[in-house]
């Protein structure tokens, strides 16, 4: 039993964390998201720190790193509310990586470990809500037509993996960007995010069904609950510091009682919401049995999108109208944290997952 | 990072679980499990039986009769226990006067008092609470004056735990009335319940049954010998219990024992996805509480220091769950049943309101991680 990253994790989280303070400040976030929405130079820095490799197995000149190595990284990216289609381009590579013949893994792995391949994951639709199996998307031969929406990193994508419904139920494919038309837009948490529409648009399949796309979006799932924790901790951090330091009726409003209770309210969902991180992580890395697995990663997304919507929602509250700024970074977290608490699936979603187990 | 324990903790684990299977005696794991009162002899029993097996008293020095068990094997034994179905360890002598006595005793109240709390010779209760210091503990007004070689004591306790059943009773008391703190002026008394002059009355809670009591003193002579510490150093006493194994609070092994019970017994609600939901959502909480709970022994092992402030936060998860779990309880009860377990499962519901007020109400704990996590 140990609860600890190793010393290289620690490293890699450290310098990730270290990066994002100088060249990814909330000023500098700012600039990105009023411009193109997401930063070559991040990228190129990601690439740098090994971050595309890590997940990537060491023959396609990867690390072979798994949930766990990137917990530390994941947590900074919510800290910093890293707006780059990071986890995209994590869960298009693991399908990939699993079900790609030889010749596509040869083609695309080296070139997202050097940060010049960007991928995305096609795979929402419209109405299907968190249904893996809701794909309406036709796949006739190696064309496939309908529509994808909200698919994160969309628009500066170069391929995207596309679920499709062929003959034989449900289907991957690797399609390229310039092959589909994508209506770009923002998300509520300021991510670059796009509807495609595809017609006709040339297709090469990938292997893995509904089983493949379950396990890697498990596997994010548990990235994007290290990620609530990194966002929660900066919640939990700057209200505790506003409260110290806001003066109302002559003291700081941190001596009120009922202001207090609510702040260690916080800091016990904050820790409940990590230890349920670390499980995640942990049983995405090393858990073979899938139904165990699959409870875990659903009782810690429970247990996170409760405690994301419980911890925004008092930073806000306890901030005051100041909260409701713009212009304070943490308004910015409470949006981030409201769209991780549905992504990948709501609190109802994952009580359902976990019922029919 | 490794979530799981260890071989060798596994393998202690089902040393124990197994050693419990074998000599936890089913007519008590029965009372338990069906929430029916425990006597006196049958808490004894319980008691005698850990003692005999070297097992009551883990956490004390060896010489002790402490087993040298490392904060993560202790924890493990006590979610045994829980998780068994044993009878409660009493932890007023085991747990509170035992580890102050071993901290601040002296050679021969240790020689005297020590072998009997663990051989469960000696039945304790706890004096703090009184009718006007219950969170507000130092504003306590249980007088002891110094005469000669002995104390007098005059006041009151009140919600003493067990007291009618206690051979002793630790008190704080407030020896000096002049000090400019009033946390200096508490000392910390052992009495001897056969002492004339100590009068115990029977509290009646809602459900029922007789555990908490009034304890009165009206010139009641203690001893001299019976001050724990210096006169005036009760409170520093004190706040040394708070900051002592407090690790087990959570009490997972018992929640867990509860969740597995509520299942079977509300098994025709399964299909009911409003009550599955509900179930789903506390098992979920409980898993993130026992965790959490690793975590903290996992830094204790690692860093060698005592808990810190935010293990209050096991408390409050803690009760706040046994409360969940027992209010499901109730409602997996057919409300027009009257077998015994259905009764006595509606007093349970009563009697567990108390798991968020006593031993520091969850406001109180509130207040230290506020004041001393977050410094507040």
């Amino acid at each position: 039993m140990n609860f600890d990253y190793n010393e290289e994790q620690q490293l890699l989280a450290d310098s990730v964390r270290r990066y994002l303070a100088k060249g990814y400040d909330f000023e500098t976030r700012k600039k990105i998201v009023a411009g193109e929405g997401c930063s070559a130079e991040a990228w190129a820095q990601f690439a740098q720190m090994g971050l595309m490799g890590l997940p990537v197995g060491a023959e396609h000149g990867g690390f072979g790193g798994g949930a766990v190595d990137l917990m530390g990284v994941m947590e900074a990216f919510g800290d910093a509310l890293v707006v780059e289609p990071y986890l995209p381009l994590v869960l298009a590579t693991r399908l990939i990586e699993r079900g790609g013949s030889a010749a596509q893994q040869g083609a695309l792995l080296p070139a997202v470990v050097e940060g010049r391949a960007k991928l995305a994951l096609a795979h929402g639709e419209k109405g299907a809500r968190y249904a893996l199996d809701a794909v309406r998307v036709r796949a006739a031969g190696n064309k496939l037509s309908g529509e994808k929406s909200a698919v994160i990193g969309a628009p500066v994508a170069d391929r995207l993996v596309v679920s499709a419904r062929n003959d034989a139920g449900i289907g991957l494919y690797l399609v390229e960007r310039r092959a589909v038309e994508v209506t770009a837009y923002r998300t509520l948490d300021e991510r670059l995010a796009g509807d495609v529409l595809l017609r006709d648009a040339p297709a090469e399949p990938i292997g893995g069904s509904v089983a493949a796309l379950e396990e890697a979006i498990d596997f994010g799932t548990a990235l994007l609950c290290a990620e609530a924790v990194g966002a929660m901790q900066f919640a939990c951090d700057t209200t505790l510091e506003y409260l110290k330091t806001r003066k109302q009726f002559g003291v700081p409003i941190g001596t009120f009682q009922a202001l207090q209770h609510r702040m260690v309210d916080m800091f016990i969902s904050l820790e409940q919401a990590r230890s349920m991180a670390c499980l995640a992580a942990s049983k995405a890395d090393a858990e073979r049995d899938a139904r165990e697995r699959t409870r875990a990663i659903s009782a810690a997304k429970l247990k996170i999108a409760d405690a994301a919507r419980h911890v925004s929602q008092e930073a806000v509250q306890l901030h005051g109208g100041m909260g409701m700024s713009e212009e304070l970074k943490v308004s910015h977290t409470f949006r981030r944290l409201t769209v991780l608490a549905r992504e990948h699936g709501d609190a109802d979603h994952h009580l359902a997952r976990l019922a029919a187990l | 990072m490794d979530l799981n324990y260890s071989a060798e903790e596994l393998a202690f684990r089902d040393e124990v679980r197994a050693w419990l299977g074998a000599n936890l005696p089913a007519e008590l794991r029965e009372k338990v499990e069906s929430y029916a009162h425990l006597s006196k002899d049958e808490l004894s029993r319980w008691h005698r039986i850990l003692a005999k097996k070297g097992w009551v008293a883990p956490a004390w020095p060896r010489e002790w009769g402490g087993t040298g068990w490392n904060v993560v094997q202790r924890y493990i034994f006590e979610e045994e226990l829980g998780y068994a179905g044993s009878p409660p360890l009493i932890p007023f002598g085991l747990a509170m006067c035992g580890p102050v006595l071993l901290r601040f005793g002296s050679d021969a109240q240790k020689r005297r008092f020590l072998p009997r709390i663990y051989n469960g010779d000696d039945f304790w209760c706890q004096g703090y609470s009184e009718p006007g210091s219950g969170s507000d503990l130092a504003s306590l007004k249980t007088s002891a004056v110094r005469r000669g070689d002995h104390y007098l004591v005059n006041g009151q306790k009140i919600w003493t735990t067990l007291a009618h059943y206690a051979d002793w009773i630790f008190c704080l008391v407030r020896s000096d009335s002049g000090t400019a703190k009033r946390q200096e002026g508490i000392s910390f008394l052992l009495l001897d319940m056969r002492t004339p002059g100590i009068t115990v009355r029977p509290l009646i809670l809602m459900d029922g049954a007789h555990e908490v009591n009034e304890v009165f003193f009206d010139d009641v002579k203690v001893p001299a010998e019976n001050l724990v510490f210096e006169e005036g150093k009760g409170w520093t006493v004190a706040k040394y219990l708070l900051g002592y194994e407090r690790m087990n609070t959570g009490r997972i092994g018992e929640s867990k024992r509860q969740l597995a019970y509520l299942k079977r017994y509300g098994a025709h609600l399964m299909q009911d996805q409003r009550w599955r939901d509900r179930l789903s959502r506390i098992e979920v909480e409980l898993t993130a509480l026992e965790i959490t709970n690793l975590r903290f022994l996992d830094r204790m092992r690692r860093t060698g220091e005592p808990p810190g402030a935010d293990v209050s936060m096991l408390k409050i998860k803690g009760t706040e769950i046994q409360q969940a779990l027992t209010e499901l309880m109730l409602e997996a009860t057919d409300p027009v049943a009257s077998d015994p377990l259905s009764q006595a499962v509606r007093k349970r519901y009563l009697s567990m309101r108390k798991t968020t007020i006593y031993a520091g109400s969850n406001e109180i704990q509130r207040n230290i991680i506020a004041k001393a996590t977050l410094g507040l």
